[in-house]
């Protein structure tokens, strides 16, 4: 196990190196000149000089590719040029509320989708599978954004239910109160997507010989469902499962938007709008780095379940 | 993927293409509704400048956020723009979208993946290496990375779209070449001496569009999502110019006076990918029956 973490690890390192490439690489492919881009075409050449000696633009690109890349390592991502601000205290800003948004909104859609899953599994055909099919082919066309500004709509402004945006005072309850309509919407996403994966495992599952060996034996319903059923069935809903948390992580985008709300999301936005890039950069990394570590745990938890996986 | 036992084949009369086509389409009550809504929306996009009730761009300071009415079924913006002339015009580039990057996607993916499957070797690493690095993003978020360095714009959008699609496309290609390749008419064009680029041109590529062919129809709901989101989130279509995701965008800025451009685009778009995700479920259960439910 300890070998098995190990590798995978070692091997996230020419991956997190490739995208950090791949990013660099974006920034500089823009179309025209980001001093001009930022400052306007009225800068005057002593502006544009002062702006690239900030930003670092005024060596070789190979210097500043390493530069970026000893950056990324130091922790050192430079400073804002809206704000002024340190790009690494602007994560640390931001970061926990799309954690505590992506983790709310994770929990809420198990919890919803893997027994919706069960019951459209378990009676197949019937009216409860065509409800859960009904929703889940609604969850998988609605837009994340559309749905949250439906419930900020009716929960927020006409029932008044819910405050309309922001991320909430720093005590627990204020910030559960703030959180809730975002969640509910990445997590009705989320469930309509768990529904369907766990009814198409469960009813793989319940076609083995294993489950007409169980029947057969007399245990009862329910053991085979969930002691023989629904645990061989692990193995693909996990996948969806890590799928779905990266999902989940880009509707955040949107849904910080519409919430007002703090988060990783909303400071890329906002520092695309502005044409700031060293936020833009840090956004990025931070984003290209959830993908990774995500990939990486998902490939740790195969082996967890399911015991036959193992490092080729 | 493997066929175990062949069925014995009967030779008889093989269905038209056309017949196969409406088997598709109108075979199951909901693929049916989904093509009469798909058809529907293809008509007003194709005839909106005769069919809406207003001009998109026209404001106007004296009707701004009015609820429906019998003037403006759906009301009007915060600009005074007639709500459902701007779906309306919204619904042309949600189509176009939904359609160009999926087939450009479908090209420049399929070229790689058989290139990386047909050649092997290094080439088929280095690829894989990015496809699979690519694959691992989801593609909103893919296609956020991207607008970011590229702006906005039509045929930035076109791009955005159409590289977060590639990945998926190179991937299915690839190992449909691999199987192909084993193929004994293509180690028989090979020994004949036929040359590289007409043996993938004539004896891979035609083999493996079924599935390639079925991703496409079910990513055509996709990219109309994705478009969708990007105008949302500012990275697309820009205004004035209306698109479904924009007017949203612009539905949210003036929440306390009308919350119907919001509710009318946001259902436009939820109908029209419900509607081609029923579609394209219905053209993979008949070309790829592998992967049918």
């Amino acid at each position: 196990m300890l070998r098995n973490l190990f590798v995978r690890l070692i091997d996230t390192i020419p991956t997190l190196f490739l995208v950090l490439t791949l990013v660099f690489v974006a920034m500089r492919i823009l179309p025209g000149d980001p001093a001009v881009a930022v400052l306007g075409d009225t800068a005057t050449p002593e502006q544009l000089a002062v702006y690239r000696e900030q930003m670092g633009l005024n060596v070789p690109v190979w210097q500043q590719y390493l530069d970026f890349l000893w950056g990324t390592v130091t922790l050192d991502l430079g400073r804002s040029y809206a704000t002024g601000m340190p790009v690494t205290e602007l994560i640390a800003r931001n970061l926990p509320y799309t954690i505590e948004l992506t983790v709310v909104a994770m929990i809420l859609g198990s919890i919803v989708g893997i027994p919706l899953g069960v019951i459209a599994a378990t009676h197949r055909n019937k009216a409860p599978d065509s409800g859960v099919r009904l929703f889940s082919l609604i969850g998988y066309a609605i837009p994340d954004f559309y749905l949250a500004a439906l419930l900020l709509i009716v929960f927020g402004l006409n029932l008044k239910w819910f405050p309309l945006s922001g991320g909430g005072d720093p005590n627990f309850l204020d910030q559960l109160h703030h959180v809730v309509l975002p969640a509910v919407t990445l997590a009705f996403v989320k469930a309509a997507f768990l529904g369907r994966l766990t009814r198409t495992s469960l009813l793989e599952v319940f076609g083995k010989d294993y489950i007409r060996t169980a029947r057969a034996k007399g245990a009862t319903e329910n053991r085979v469902i969930y002691r023989h059923g629904l645990r061989n069935a692990m193995l693909p809903i996990a996948t969806g499962l890590g799928l779905s948390t990266l999902a989940t992580l880009s509707g955040s985008v949107a849904v910080e938007l519409v919430f007002n709300r703090p988060g990783i999301g909303r400071l890329l936005i906002d520092a695309i709008a502005q044409r700031d890039y060293s936020v833009i950069q840090g956004g990025v990394l931070v984003f290209a780095i959830f993908v990774v570590v995500i990939n990486l745990v998902m490939d740790l938890l195969y082996v967890l379940i399911d015991p036959r996986v193992r490092v080729q | 993927m493997s066929v175990v036992a062949q069925e014995p084949v009967t030779p008889g009369p093989q269905p038209g293409p056309l017949t196969t086509l409406r088997t598709i389409l109108f075979g199951r009550p909901e693929a049916k509704f989904a093509t009469v809504v798909v058809a529907l929306f293809i008509i007003i996009a194709a005839i909106a400048p005769w069919i809406a009730p207003y001009d998109p761009l026209t404001q106007s300071i004296l009707a701004i956020n009015k609820p429906p009415s019998t003037e403006h079924w759906l009301g009007t913006d915060l600009y005074g723009r007639d709500v459902l002339s701007r779906l309306i015009y919204g619904s042309r580039n949600s189509l176009l979208f939904g359609f160009i990057s999926p087939v450009l996607a479908a090209f420049f993916g399929t070229l790689l993946g058989v290139v990386a499957g047909y050649f092997g070797g290094i080439i088929d690493r280095v690829i894989s290496r990015l496809v699979d690095l690519l694959l691992a993003f989801p593609e909103l978020l893919l296609a956020i990375l991207i607008a970011a360095a590229l702006g906005g714009g039509f045929w930035n959008i076109i791009t955005v779209i159409t590289i977060a699609f590639v990945p998926g496309f190179a991937r299915v290609a690839r190992a449909q070449t691999l199987a192909v390749k084993q193929d004994p008419f293509v180690e028989a064009a090979i020994s004949m001496g036929v040359r590289t680029p007409v043996i993938i041109v004539r004896h891979i590529v035609p083999n493996i569009m079924a599935p390639i062919v079925a991703l496409m129809t079910l990513w055509v709901a996709s990219a109309i999502r994705l478009e969708a989101s990007l105008s949302f989130l500012g990275l697309g279509t820009q205004p004035p110019n209306p698109s479904w995701g924009n007017i949203i965008r612009d539905g949210l800025q003036s929440l306390f006076g009308s919350p119907w451009p919001i509710i009318g685009a946001g259902a436009a778009i939820t109908l029209v990918v419900l509607s081609f995700n029923l579609v394209g479920d219905a053209v993979r259960d008949a070309l790829d029956p592998s992967t049918a439910r």
